[in-house]
């Protein structure tokens, strides 16, 4: 089936299998190999992304059900050093990424966590990212990023 | 002004967040095929017959493979101390053994076929009994390899004292099952390989070690190690159990070779949960003797590890909880034992912390069990029992000579900052007033090994005639951060800028030696590999300075802010790194390679608290505070050893509280997926209170012991003894690990006497 979807602003049309799931069109049909994937029952986050302003994981997600509309991932948020977006600047400067394989997702959960909820607290972070499994850092400096953020832009979409 | 000792943010991470790190499976090769394995779902069965046929026919299906097919043979274990007639092929042959095993192999134009047709080949199995704890197996009544006549695959018993307890006063026996766990790195297992058309094989591995799956490759292939190429990426995270070569990567390079085209593989994380190796499966029988005046006088260790189902790294591992068995403790007598079994389960591998864990567990928790049963506060028995500082270097009863080490140091920081006599008045209030919820307050001193066997490792600078630098480092970082640590090494014997310094990891071609990063080794091995090259390049630099300021090197000082050489005393008149890079270009440039073996490992220590809050109704734990003291010598980037340890005190807290793998009785896997495997989250860990301790070892340079490892290895036993910590006034002795609600919840009922049902 064909699909159109707009990703990070750009509009995309494709025809895919029907059972194609969003997280590999992302990643294979477009080649935004920025979202991971870290597991076959919708535990992990690694994959989530944003969708019309909310964040789903991408794996659960069909291509299908995204057509006709906006997905904002990694690739789409800051591109660059200098043109971080706070939520990436608070990860940076807080140390909250070590092998970076959860880094896109969870930094999307975040970003979609503090826009929600921009004055959060430590309790509400953590039950916020349940979702989103990290296996590097204990989570102790994704949570302090995360508060960073919520401070200075790092809902902003 | 040094930059070590600083917290430089990490130069690796822009990319990670902005566009995401390059792991094997983001990397595509053209013109290649995907291979699905197909999976025994039996633990223990003959294969009576494999039916191929309607997967040879499904859409896009290149090939399907059996044992039949493979022409590489079974193998005996890798390390010679394992029984050899238990081998394994690389598909099974007549024979599965775990859960998990691989049978079959599709290959498809794609994954997505590749894995429908894998659903196609049918295999007919004839099932036998599993043999799934490790004393049963012990008993040999069903044997996993006939052949080898036995399940023990490693025996290290050394035999009994009957008098060993004598003179002691107080003594204090259980049996603990330091239980499985599954690693869980976020990446699961991918590889891929291609073959040059001269017959070069070039493989992208998600490791640990890229040289140790060189080799593996070139050994199970039987070529010239020079014919093989080894990519790792970025890696997302091993935690130990990305070490080996499992057979799954050494068939792609079969296929990739047999087929002639390039074959990709990368498992579901359903297939990583009983694929990739799991950790721990210790059972052990613990004897601990004193003086009720808190003297501990005899310890004793009998163990049973369980191997899984064919002998890899795990089943060696009571190697290193022999190593490490006294702990912090300066006990007169020890006796340990072990024996390593098969089960029919999957394989065990090395874990964060891989045996010592284990030791740490065992001695920590009997040491709360004999301090309650003598009436004295736990960590008086603890100090009086420590090894004192003025010891080392300290040679334990089984031979272990420890570098250097402050434990009583560490053991008051962690009571200081935690106010340890507030937390206990606020736990006698609780206990006075029958509150539901009730506090447990843990401690566990420790020390381990890290850079256990001391290995060579490389470590290349090269200063180019641009000024900028390129290092080759044969450790293989999959989140430690080694681009930056290394980068701040040579920035500190140069004075280039980090921004200035490439480190160049996870290329065999590039680098031409190494062994990567397992062991918390990289630091000390890989990092004073680097440190010393740079030195090296120093020298180099200053005497091709002094030659072209007509000079005596020793004369000749570097600059390293101005970032050139000159006479001292006469800065006018010098050369930059640039011109000296230029300079030597045509004399084979101005670079040096170390390969630097440790003269022994070294010790890291520490002290860890935990405060508990138990509900006596629901056996729910939540942890309320963890006080980490971890002392690994000189710390090179404070945020780098930070992220370690919280990294390391939440896979700590997992194991004590949540994570288990679990079999039925048949050795069916029931945690065989994130859905039912309790991986821990942000909403069960608090913030980490770190304190920082740092005595500097003499082992190296640097000063240097490893991080990461040590947060595991600490916290554990600290969340076990504080769940129990909580319960003990209400006549619980003990609640094995992980500490549920329904194994607290029974325990307080069995003690009350309430557990009628
Ligand atoms: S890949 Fe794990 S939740 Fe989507
Ligand atoms: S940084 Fe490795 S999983 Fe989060």
């Amino acid at each position: 089936m064909k699909v159109s979807i707009e990703v990070n602003g750009k509009k995309e049309e494709h025809d895919v299998e029907d059972r194609t799931l969003l997280v590999f069109f992302l990643r294979e049909t477009l080649g935004l190999t920025g979202t991971n994937i870290g597991c076959d029952t919708t535990n992990c986050g690694a994959c989530t992304v944003i969708m019309n302003g909310e964040s789903v994981k991408s794996c659960t997600v069909l291509a299908a059900q995204a057509d006709g509309q906006k997905v904002l991932t990694i690739e789409g948020l800051g591109t660059s050093q200098d043109d971080m977006h706070p939520m990436q600047e608070a990860f940076r400067q807080n140390h909250a990424l070590q092998c970076g394989y959860c880094t896109p997702g969870m930094v999307m959960a975040a970003v979609s966590l503090v826009h929600d909820n921009p004055n959060i607290t430590e309790a509400e972070v953590r039950e916020g990212l349940e979702g989103n499994l990290c296996r590097c850092t204990g989570y102790h400096n994704i949570v302090k990023a995360v508060l960073a953020a919520a401070g200075s832009g790092g809902g902003d979409l | 002004m040094s930059i070590l000792g600083n917290r430089v943010l990490r130069k690796e991470d822009p990319k990670f967040l902005t566009v995401g790190g390059t792991y094997v499976d983001d990397i595509g090769l053209a013109g290649a095929l995907h291979v699905a394995y197909v999976r025994s779902t039996f633990a223990h069965a003959r294969i009576l017959s494999i039916d191929t046929e309607e997967a040879r026919k499904a859409p896009g299906v290149v090939a399907v493979y059996t044992a039949a097919d493979v022409d590489l043979g079974p193998r005996p274990p890798e390390m010679p101390m394992f029984n050899q007639a238990m081998t394994r092929s690389l598909l099974a042959d007549d024979t599965v053994r775990f859960v998990g095993e691989c049978v079959a192999a599709v290959v498809a134009d794609t994954r997505a076929r590749a894995v429908d047709a894998a659903e196609l080949v049918q295999i007919d199995y004839d099932p036998l009994p599993a043999v799934v704890d490790v004393e049963t197996a012990l008993r040999d009544e069903t044997l996993l390899f006939p052949a080898a006549g036995t399940n023990l695959a490693m025996d290290m018993t050394f035999g009994t004292d009957e008098h060993f307890m004598d003179g002691c006063e107080v003594v204090v026996r259980h049996q603990f099952l330091n239980h499985r766990v599954a690693p869980c790195p976020l990446e699961v297992r991918a590889a891929s390989a291609e073959w040059s058309p001269e017959g070069r094989l070039t493989q992208y591995s998600s490791t640990q070690a890229p040289h140790g799956v060189k080799s593996g490759l070139a050994g199970a292939l039987a070529l010239d190690e020079a014919q093989v190429r080894v990519l790792s990426p970025d890696v997302g995270g091993g935690f130990g159990a990305k070490m080996g070569t499992y057979p799954e990567e050494l068939l792609v390079a079969w296929m990739a070779r047999r087929l002639g085209r390039p074959v990709r593989w990368v498992e579901t994380r359903s297939e990583s949960m009983v694929g990739l190796g799991h950790g721990r499966g210790q059972l052990q029988e613990v004897e601990i003797g004193g003086s009720r005046d808190g003297r501990i006088l005899a310890y004793r260790l009998n163990v049973i590890q369980d191997g899984g189902a064919y002998p890899a790294i795990g089943a060696v591992l009571p190697f290193m909880t022999r190593t490490m068995l006294s702990g912090v403790y300066d006990i007169p007598k020890v006796e340990f034992n072990s024996r390593s079994v098969v089960t029919n389960t999957t394989p065990t591998v090395a874990y964060r912390g891989a045996g010592r864990p284990e030791a740490t567990a065992a001695i920590e928790r009997v040491l709360d069990m004999f301090a309650a049963e003598i009436g004295m506060d736990p960590a008086e028995v603890r100090r009086r029992n420590l090894i004192q500082k003025d010891a080392f270097p300290f040679t334990t009863p089984t031979g272990t000579v420890y570098d250097i080490g402050d434990y009583v140091r560490a053991l008051d920081l962690a009571l200081e900052a935690a106010d340890y006599p507030a937390l206990r008045a606020a736990q006698k209030q609780r206990r006075e007033s029958g509150a539901t919820k009730q506090l447990g307050i843990g401690l566990s001193v420790y020390v381990e090994i890290t850079n256990g066997m001391p290995s060579s490792e490389f470590g290349a600078v090269e200063v180019r005639p641009d000024g900028t630098v390129v290092v080759r480092t044969g450790t293989s970082p999959h989140g430690q951060g080694h681009v930056t640590a290394w980068a701040m090494l040579v920035s500190e014997q140069l004075g280039i800028p980090i921004e200035s310094i490439e480190v160049v990891h996870g290329d065999t071609d590039v680098v031409p030696r190494g062994v990567g990063t397992f062991g918390s080794r990289s630091l000390q091995a890989g990092g004073v590999a680097v440190n010393q090259a740079a030195t090296a390049v120093v020298e180099r630099a200053r005497q091709l300075a002094a030659d072209l300021l007509e000079a005596n090197p020793d004369d000749v000082i570097l600059d390293k802010v101005g970032q050139r050489f000159h006479v001292q005393g006469t800065p006018a008149a010098g050369r930059s790194w640039k011109e000296l890079a230029a300079e030597a270009e045509s004399q084979g440039g101005l670079t040096a390679e170390v390969d630097f073996t440790a003269p022994g490992p070294t010790f890291p220590f520490g002290a860890h608290l935990v405060v508990a809050e138990v509900d006596t109704e629901t056996g729910l734990v939540e942890i309320k505070r963890i006080v980490a003291v971890d002392d690994a010598g000189k710390i090179l980037n404070p945020m780098l050893a930070e992220g370690q340890v919280h990294g390391g005190l939440a896979q700590g807290v997992a194991q004590a509280l949540l994570e288990e793998v679990r079999y039925d009785e048949d050795g069916n896997p029931v945690t065989a997926n994130l859905a039912d495997y309790a991986f821990v989250t942000a909403a069960e860990l608090p913030s980490f209170e770190r304190i920082a301790m740092e005595t500097p070892t003499p082992v190296n340079e640097l000063g240097a012991k490893g991080i990461g490892e040590s947060g595991t290895i600490g916290s554990t036993p600290a969340v076990h003894n504080a769940v129990c910590d909580a319960l003990v006034h209400l006549g619980v002795r003990h609640v094995p690990m992980p500490t549920s609600p329904q194994r607290v919840w029974r325990a307080i009922n069995e003690a009350t006497g309430k557990a009628s049902a």
